[in-house]
């Protein structure tokens, strides 16, 4: 299946526009921003209902305490600020306010990843799917595009437990259908082929299926493509399908090497079905200052990153 | 109403019983749980708190942040003391497949337990998360967050103090154990957090100091104007700050305000001369040591 996209937006936008629809639909619904309203979008949210609008100031850590007070007490709390300060100021409190309470929680982020380009490596965050995986518990889950994000953020006020979710900053091309509907325990295959399995995430889900069709018209390799939404719980079983299938995969992350996808479709595949895994993402380094587009290339984060990947994977298959 | 003596009796036993939980245990924190003794009693035993025991998840209790959840021991104590916990549950404190962890954990005991503390300075951003939501939800039910001195030199704790001022949180008290002990030494040394009082006052807070083992003036302090009924204090919006001035391991003198009690285990002997010191509570009796290790602990 070819997937055509059809135009980009960003997708806290699309976040932002929902958060609106379902805090009509559901008043336990409270959302808090720690300084960064306008950022992630929730300005339209602050007006149609703002006694349900807490601004925490420039607290990460409190807000993700209180986040977690308002989810013991029966609200839906969504937590919002950037990936890195969420993750890395948050973290105390993520962990045992809202994880080890089982508090349900949604800590919502925009600016992952590289994308905050010319900010540079303090606000990059390459670490947080990593932070996050490792709070027992932790659903953690990146969108592929705008219209995924609507479909999540809707998903993840419907689950029940704490839920790490990060929405990108930029305009990325949009491919889901907007009634696609969102399962957090199943990662959908968006491409069918037999060579090698890419799997990817967040904005590199995009990039996975332009690979796709590079390796099928330039290299005669089929590739499937899986987008990995929901890094955990992860689909255990159509990840290892894919790997008995093809016999070899390919990962792809707007985040370290170390810890994220890559680290856990390794862990899966180890103990499921061992095959050749390269992977894509950002090396264990820091990121620097730069356009989006030109951060993405230097750190290797391209289709032609996915391509040469694949090819070398495909000739590590026995 | 309670008799102040009764009040002290609960807080003599609640003493006596975090001795021998942490003895038992072979380890805990006794002097800062023992130090809150009075506190305890007065809050669950003294008509302070709005609770149920036989229906310990009633939508309109009022909330209790331990923040400080190493002092846990008469915190189980009053737990049991009040009809939450049974009695013998006690001796299986910090043991394997016991409910009653050590630092106080929810998933262990959910609709006792609020939120899980133990890493220091997170109760107080529950407490006003907490508090958020019942004032939303139009209930006029408090929320109590009990922290220690030494804890308030992490950060979070002045984060929420700001977002509790700010957002006029009048249903929230913050009850701060002022020993002027941590695990270092004395607070004012290791870094000074007096005066406490005019700080959380500075963050737009009603604080008072409290003599904190005074059954009678913690009653004082902490309970409705008898005048004005229980409106009067969410009328100023402002959130209140109690600074309840306390000793370290309060009743046995050689054990009063040295740091050394925060976290190591007396002795059976030394146990046995403290208990012999405090006596024991009118009205009250020890909670049973069955002996053997895991003896108790319940799956």
């Amino acid at each position: 299946m070819n997937i055509q996209a059809t135009a980009k937006r960003a997708m806290r936008d699309a976040f932002g526009e929902t958060l609106v629809t379902l805090g009509g639909e559901n008043s336990d619904i409270v959302v808090l921003t720690a300084d960064l309203a306008e950022a992630i979008r929730l300005d339209a949210f602050a007006t149609a209902f703002p006694e349900r609008f807490i601004q925490m100031g420039i607290s990460e850590a409190d807000m993700m305490g209180t986040a977690a007070g308002l989810a013991l007490a029966g609200k839906i709390p969504i937590a919002t600020t950037f990936a890195i300060f969420a993750t890395s100021l948050g973290n105390q409190p993520i962990r045992v306010s809202i994880g080890y309470n089982k508090a349900n929680a949604k800590i919502c982020t925009s600016h992952g990843g590289v994308t905050v380009g010319p900010d540079g490596a303090t606000h990059q965050a390459f670490e947080d799917v990593a932070l996050m995986r490792m709070i027992p518990g932790m659903t953690v889950i990146l969108p592929a595009d705008a219209n995924e994000a609507a479909a999540a953020t809707r998903a993840i006020v419907e689950h029940d437990g704490p839920v790490y979710m990060r929405l990108g900053r930029i305009p990325t091309p949009v491919f889901s259908h907007p009634d696609q509907g969102f399962r957090i325990d199943e990662a959908p295959i968006l491409r069918d082929g037999r060579d090698v399995a890419i799997c990817a995430m967040g904005i590199m889900v995009s990039m996975a299926l332009e690979a796709a069709d590079e390796l099928a018209s330039e290299h005669g390799v089929e590739a499937t493509v899986v987008n990995v939404h929901t890094i955990k719980p992860l689909d255990k079983g159509t990840v290892t399908d894919a790997a008995r299938r093809c016999g070899c995969v390919v990962t792809a992350e707007e985040h370290s090497v170390l810890g994220g996808l890559g680290g856990a479709i390794s862990e899966v595949l180890g103990a499921t079905h061992p095959v050749p895994v390269e992977r894509v993402g950002v090396a264990d380094t820091f990121g620097e200052s730069g356009e989006p587009d030109e951060i993405l290339e230097a750190y290797g984060l391209t289709s032609a990153a996915i391509v040469a990947s694949a090819l070398q994977a495909v000739g590590r298959k026995r | 109403m309670t008799s102040a003596v009764e009040l002290q009796s609960l807080a003599t036993q609640l003493r006596r019983d975090a001795i021998r939980m942490v003895t038992h245990a072979g380890s805990g924190h006794v002097g800062g749980a023992m130090g809150a003794a009075e506190l305890f009693a007065v809050l669950y035993g003294g008509g302070i708190l709005r609770h149920r025991p036989s229906e310990p998840d009633w939508s309109e209790r009022d909330r209790v942040v331990l923040s400080n959840g190493h002092i846990c021991a008469s915190w189980y104590a009053v737990l049991a003391r009040t009809g939450y916990l049974p009695l013998e549950e006690l001796e299986t404190h910090r043991r394997f497949g016991s409910r009653l962890q050590g630092h106080p954990a929810r998933a262990k005991l959910p609709g006792l337990v609020e939120t899980s503390s133990g890493p220091l300075g997170q109760g107080p951003s529950v407490a006003n998360g907490l508090a958020m939501a019942l004032r939303m939800n139009g209930s006029d039910a408090r929320v109590y967050c009990i922290l220690g001195d030494g804890e308030l030199a992490e950060g979070q704790v002045w984060e929420a103090a700001m977002t509790a001022g700010h957002h006029r949180l009048g249903n929230t008290v913050y009850l701060i154990l002022a020993n002027d002990v941590q695990i270092d030494g004395r607070v004012s040394d290791v870094k000074t957090q007096e005066p406490i009082d005019r700080r959380f006052a500075s963050f737009g807070w009603e604080a008072q100091r409290v003599h904190g083992h005074d059954v009678d003036a913690l009653r004082a302090a902490l309970g409705d104007d008898p005048d004005e009924g229980d409106a009067s204090r969410e009328a100023t919006g402002k959130p209140q700050c109690f600074v309840l001035e306390v000793e370290m391991a309060r009743g046995v003198v050689a054990w009063e305000g040295l740091a050394k009690w925060h976290g190591t285990k007396p002795s059976p002997k030394e146990a046995a001369a403290a208990l012999e010191e405090i006596g024991e509570a009118l009205g009250y009796e020890d909670f049973p040591i069955v002996a053997g290790n895991n003896n108790g602990a319940r799956p």
